[in-house]
């Protein structure tokens, strides 16, 4: 029987946690807070084909935050865009999956991203390049609560508005925290909604960005801005470390974490038993 | 012809054949010449505004999506402002992305030392991958256009604007690749690369009056730098001059002696003595900073007595 969003979603989760603890360190908690709409844009919103990686036309998912670039894997891995066995090379000397982003070494990455900032920016010349194709793609991409301090991302958001890029769809995993503490003790962002408000996008807040059903009524929301002259920004309010209550009680520590393959194992169990 | 004129005019030919090939600016299409062209190629042509970070990441975005960008700034926003982006948007995620600095060194002389990029070279050419060129005339720029818009992988250009006169002749043979010998010599090697060149020749004619006979080699594309032609010019002549409108450390001077590291040929550097530049046109400039004929003369006669 086939998966449902939930059940994948949760499969991506534990292929996150078995990848990193397997490792024994990694981007945990920012890896976790975005399972939920890499789950939805993989297996439900994107026109692509894991089978055809590189399709004309296809849509593009651009993780600006290539620090996620774990959970990106295991979505991929999940999508069948390479064996799932393949996790486990996370970072290894060689490896194809590396803890960034990297468009020349992984099967289905769109951009190579890691310098915060630059991934949004080549998300707006991807969407440009689209628009210019007329090819019907839409173009997706994640940014983090904390890479949005980055002044390369405002520059990005008016381009995009004054050229009416309403292609691009992107999420803000706004998980309230980044390395030094919380993002509103280190340079708040908000209010955010209106900041993108303010810069001409079309704004959709969504209360839980785990609950993979409301991240998906609000990509489906979202498809409707295309056509609207302005690009959309979906605000997802996420947990960083979400689904393991250990790592989410680390809290700005969980940015960047060891992780031992007994922890993970345990968590997993723990996720599967709630299931 | 000004040099940006050449070269605005090679972009809209190169546009013309292929709509994929398109421009970037940052608020200085006018100032590369380029402003006119948003008229005929709307699709092409694109201004970022005072956004250099911005620009030069979606250029590599577009470049992902089979357009072939140049962007364009003047030198010291081209390259330093933005360095991190062409290290990891363009180059670490291969993109092929063409990164034209306009008024480099002492050419940017009114906008004074703020504007004033004597570094731009060094600044970029640690970065893996990348081509520096730095064309010397005006047919030399036009030979190298399409040879640039046609290499897959980032190059930077370091454009002077104004007009420059010619050196080579018309039937000049462009390789991106190899040093072009200007005069042949077996005194003193000369390595010379943008409007400096021009200096190079005129110093070459006062030395061999004075009996130093300098052979003078055009290095146009400083990354990489062709090693072969520059290893055996110093091996014959046993002595090397430098010239260059950039910082002694991190340019020409610099990537000549990393080719002769093995060679114990001596080498002196005309050049910018690792200092910032100043407001000023250029016949003040050049005396400044020291990037004279005369300068060029009396540097290669004691690289010449140091053998």
């Amino acid at each position: 029987m086939d998966r449902n969003l939930k059940e994948i979603s949760r499969d991506i989760r534990c292929d996150t946690l078995k990848c990193i603890g397997h490792l024994g360190v990694g981007h945990i908690g920012g890896c976790l807070s975005v399972v939920e709409v890499l789950t939805v844009l993989y297996f439900e919103a994107m026109n692509i084909d894991p089978a055809d990686p590189k399709k004309c036309g296809r849509d593009r998912f651009i993780c600006s935050k290539g620090h996620a670039g774990p959970a990106v894997y295991a979505a991929l891995a999940n999508r069948g865009y390479f064996d799932k066995s393949e996790l486990l090379t996370l970072n290894q000397g060689g490896t194809n999956l590396p803890s960034h982003c990297d468009m020349n070494r992984t099967v289905g990455i769109d951009m190579t991203t890691g310098s915060l900032g630059q991934g949004f920016s080549c998300a707006v010349g991807v969407a440009l390049g689209s628009k210019l194709e007329d090819d019907g793609a839409t173009i997706y991409t994640l940014i983090g609560d904390g890479e949005s301090q980055e002044g390369q991302i405002w520059e990005a958001a008016m381009f995009a508005a004054a050229k009416k890029l309403d292609n691009l769809i992107a999420f803000t995993d706004y998980n309230k925290l980044q390395i030094d503490n919380t993002v509103e003790k280190v340079n708040d962002i908000a209010p955010l909604a209106e900041k993108w408000a303010a810069f001409g996008w079309n704004v959709i807040d969504v209360e839980d960005g785990n609950d993979v059903e409301q991240v998906s009524a609000a990509v489906e929301h979202a498809k409707l801005g295309i056509g609207s002259g302005k690009p959309t920004m979906v605000i997802l309010n996420t947990l960083k470390g979400c689904g393991v209550p250990w790592i989410v009680d680390l809290g700005p520590g969980n940015h960047n974490c060891n992780i031992s393959e007994e922890q993970a194992d345990a968590a997993i169990a723990e996720l599967r038993k709630e299931a | 012809m000004e040099m940006r004129a050449v070269y605005a005019q090679c972009l809209a030919e190169l546009m013309e054949k292929d709509r994929h090939v398109c421009v970037l600016d940052a608020d200085l299409a006018k100032a590369s010449g380029t402003r006119p062209l948003y008229e005929k190629f709307p699709n092409q042509m694109f201004d970022c505004g005072v956004a250099e970070q911005d620009m030069a990441s979606i250029a590599a975005g577009l470049s992902s999506y089979g357009f072939k960008p140049w962007i364009e700034s003047f030198t010291p926003f081209a390259t330093r402002r933005i360095c991190d982006q062409i290290a990891i948007s363009i180059c670490y995620a291969k993109r092929n992305v063409k990164i034209v600095g306009t008024d480099p060194g002492i050419a940017a002389e009114l906008n004074g030392g703020t504007h004033m990029s004597m570094e731009d070279i060094g600044v970029l050419r640690s970065i893996p991958g990348i081509v520096i060129f730095e064309p010397a005339d005006p047919v030399q720029l036009r030979a190298a256009m399409p040879v640039l818009n046609d290499y897959d992988g980032a190059v930077y250009v370091r454009l002077f604007r104004k007009e420059l006169p010619a050196v080579f002749s018309e039937d000049y043979q462009f390789d991106l690749f190899r040093a072009d010998v200007l005069k042949e010599g077996k005194d003193l090697s000369v390595f010379a690369t943008g409007f400096q060149l021009k200096d190079a020749l005129e110093a070459a004619d006062i030395l061999a009056a004075d009996g130093i006979d300098a052979e003078v080699i055009n290095i146009h594309t400083i990354k990489p730098i062709d090693r072969e032609t520059v290893i055996a010019s110093a091996r014959k002549t046993g002595a090397v001059l430098t010239v260059e409108n950039h910082n002694v450390i991190g340019g020409l001077h610099s990537a000549v002696l990393e080719a002769l590291a093995r060679e114990k040929i001596p080498a002196c550097a005309v050049g910018v003595q690792d200092r910032f530049g100043e407001v000023g046109m250029l016949p003040y400039l050049r005396k400044a900073i020291g990037l004279t004929v005369e300068n060029i003369v009396s540097t290669a006669k004691e690289a010449v007595s140091l053998k």
